[in-house]
């Protein structure tokens, strides 16, 4: 199957550290890749490439098998890519509503002739996908300061998805939240992949990755330097590619 | 903490008191000062206030712009001083070409505005593409602004210009003398200028024209992009990146735009004091703003804040000014007054973080 979003050896260099060395990933329509790595292993800047936060030195990345210039937020988020970061970057002082069309808001005429943000309908259609992720939150209204993390994730993925994400890249989607709300999120994944969306999971849970994940990839210190299906693997042997000694677990 | 931490708060009656604290504050001086001084409650004394408070409420609308978006803009004052001189100065030179005194007043007040856009994009520029805090950015140009009045206008104010200016912006929709006369727009010119104070006057011209600006500047924050942006800025400057707004550029706007309603405010004060008016040290206008602003409930963290409340807190220092004097209480008490209500406003901000 097509690789839905590719990216073939790519370089970014931070001064004399080379933060990702010559990285190739891909990852399918309706399917998860965990990204795994020690701190400083380089997940992150990769996420950041392919978001259009950094760009990269060299190398390139593809959409549907062509290549597309990714030099901006919006110009990833134009390529149908979503990234949901670890801080969820959501506007804690704006409702649900906003924050989904933050950037991209709704406009209606008022009294024909004035153009105002339309928040009855930005309410609206920010329900509507909450409730096709089944996800449930007391007052739409209320500012994502009094959510709950979970809720919180939830925002943050809907507003991904409203935007037909081919591809959605979350950063440890589950690590500050608590066990039952971690399942929820995980619930969730396995939703949208259902639903056909391309997604990258970077995560430190073992757990999470053998439980959402279809293949994964490690790196370490810039590199690549495995790739695994998961039900081929052990998460002995990804802990043994993670810290670098891949005799670890082999007997 | 949270609104629901405290019985009262979750009552409507507690949110809305503690969300337009100000308002209610406002209201009880108010009371108090009718009490307490003689023909405090008039509306002679009313308009008097709000008359005085024009130049106030543009700046505390700028601030309010600019804090809302997580930054501080320390230049208005001088701004606003500077654009007063420079106007007057192009004011006399187009006089002294012989230019009628209706093209005078327009080409000059046109000019300095254009003009006023330049000290809040060098502000914006210098603070998105070289990282450099609003607070020291715009104090540099506090610094600039300030000197190059002083520079055009000599240490002196800048006198000799139209009669017409003063009468314009002290000018009154309705002037009578109840049982004989009522005229609009003006009083008539046989009416002695020495029994003006017999007369009444009603609505002065400052009124609609500061109401329109300031519910012109509200509808952009609450009800256009630009507004739902600026909000998103201060909130979170990393939601506001990555949802792909251009928070450089919408920087930009927002102190071009403060330093544009400083700019008006300078125009005004021409119009007000029939003179070009150099800003003075000690008039403090770009601290009684952001007093104001933060009174009216903004946070300087960014994030919160609305016009009208901002317009609110502008009041509640004017009436405390006022209500004071009349009451015949010494006017050093007012800075005393002012201090404890701004730590008042920021304590009930950090107690209640879920009010906007």
């Amino acid at each position: 199957m097509e690789y839905v979003l590719e990216t073939r050896d790519i370089v970014k260099r931070f001064g004399g550290l080379t933060a990702v060395d010559r990285v190739s990933i891909g990852v399918e329509a309706g399917e998860v890749l965990a990204l795994l790595g020690d701190n400083g292993a380089g997940k992150s800047t990769l996420i950041k490439l392919i978001s259009g936060v950094y760009r990269p030195d060299e190398g390139e990345i593809l959409m549907g098998g062509k290549t597309v210039r990714i030099e901006s937020p919006i110009d990833a988020l134009a390529a149908g890519i979503e990234t949901i970061y670890q801080d969820l970057a959501l506007a804690e002082n704006l409702d649900v509503g906003a924050n989904i069309f933050l950037g991209r808001e709704r406009m209606k005429r008022s009294l024909g002739v004035l153009k105002v943000l339309d928040d009855p309908s930005m309410a609206l259609e920010a329900q509507k996908v909450l409730d096709r992720l089944d996800i449930h939150i007391p007052s739409l209204k209320s500012t994502i300061k009094t959510l709950s993390g979970g809720q919180r994730q939830a925002v943050a993925i809907s507003r991904s998805i409203y935007w037909d994400a081919k591809v959605l890249i979350m950063d440890e989607p589950t690590a500050a939240l608590g066990i039952a709300e971690q399942r929820k999120v995980l619930n969730l994944v396995r939703t949208l992949k259902d639903q056909g969306i391309a997604i990258i999971i970077i995560s430190h849970q073992m757990y999470d990755v053998f439980e959402v994940a279809d293949r994964l990839a490690v790196m370490r210190r810039g590199v690549k330097v495995g790739e695994r299906v998961v039900k081929d693997t052990s998460p002995d042997e990804v802990v043994g590619l993670i810290v670098g000694s891949e005799t670890v677990g082999k007997h | 903490m949270s609104d629901d931490s405290g019985g009262f708060l979750a009552t409507g009656l507690g949110r809305s008191l503690a969300n337009n604290w100000a308002a209610f504050f406002l209201l009880l001086m108010l009371v108090v000062f009718s009490m307490t001084g003689q023909n405090f409650l008039s509306i002679v004394n009313f308009q008097n206030v709000v008359h005085l408070q024009t130049v106030p409420l543009l700046l505390a609308a700028a601030e309010t712009f600019v804090i809302i978006s997580g930054g501080i803009d320390l230049s208005i004052g001088f701004v606003m001083g500077l654009v007063s001189v420079s106007a007057a100065r192009l004011m006399q030179a187009f006089l002294a070409s012989g230019l009628p005194v209706g093209w005078v007043i327009v080409l000059a007040s046109g000019i300095v505005l254009v003009g006023s856009l330049i000290p809040g994009l060098i502000n914006g520029i210098i603070i998105t593409r070289f990282k450099v805090p609003p607070f020291i950015a715009t104090m540099g140009m506090w610094g600039i602004a300030n000197g190059l009045a002083l520079k055009l206008c000599q240490g002196f104010p800048v006198a000799g210009l139209p009669d017409a200016l003063p009468e314009m912006g002290n000018g009154y929709f309705l002037y009578a003398l109840p049982g004989q006369f009522m005229s609009l727009f003006g009083k008539p010119s046989w009416f002695p200028d020495a029994r003006v104070r017999e007369l009444w006057r009603l609505i002065p011209f400052s009124l609609p024209f500061i109401l329109a600006i300031l519910a012109v500047l509200a509808f952009a924050l609450k009800r256009k992009r630009f507004g739902r942006h600026t909000y998103a800025i201060g909130g979170s400057m990393d939601a506001a990146v990555r949802s792909g707004i251009d928070v450089d550029r919408h920087v930009i706007k927002i102190y071009t735009l403060s330093s544009f309603l400083a700019g008006i405010a300078g125009v005004f004060n021409i119009f007000q004091t029939g003179i070009g008016n150099y800003t003075t040290f000690s008039a403090m206008y770009e601290l009684f703003a952001v007093a104001a602003v933060i009174i009216g409930g903004a946070s300087l963290s960014g994030g919160k804040g609305r016009v009208w409340s901002s317009a609110v807190g502008v009041l509640v220092l004017a009436f405390l000014e006022n209500g004071l004097a009349i009451s015949g209480v010494q006017p050093f008490y007012r800075y005393i007054a002012v201090g404890v209500l701004l730590v008042i406003a920021v304590v009930i901000d950090k107690l209640f973080p879920n009010l906007r």
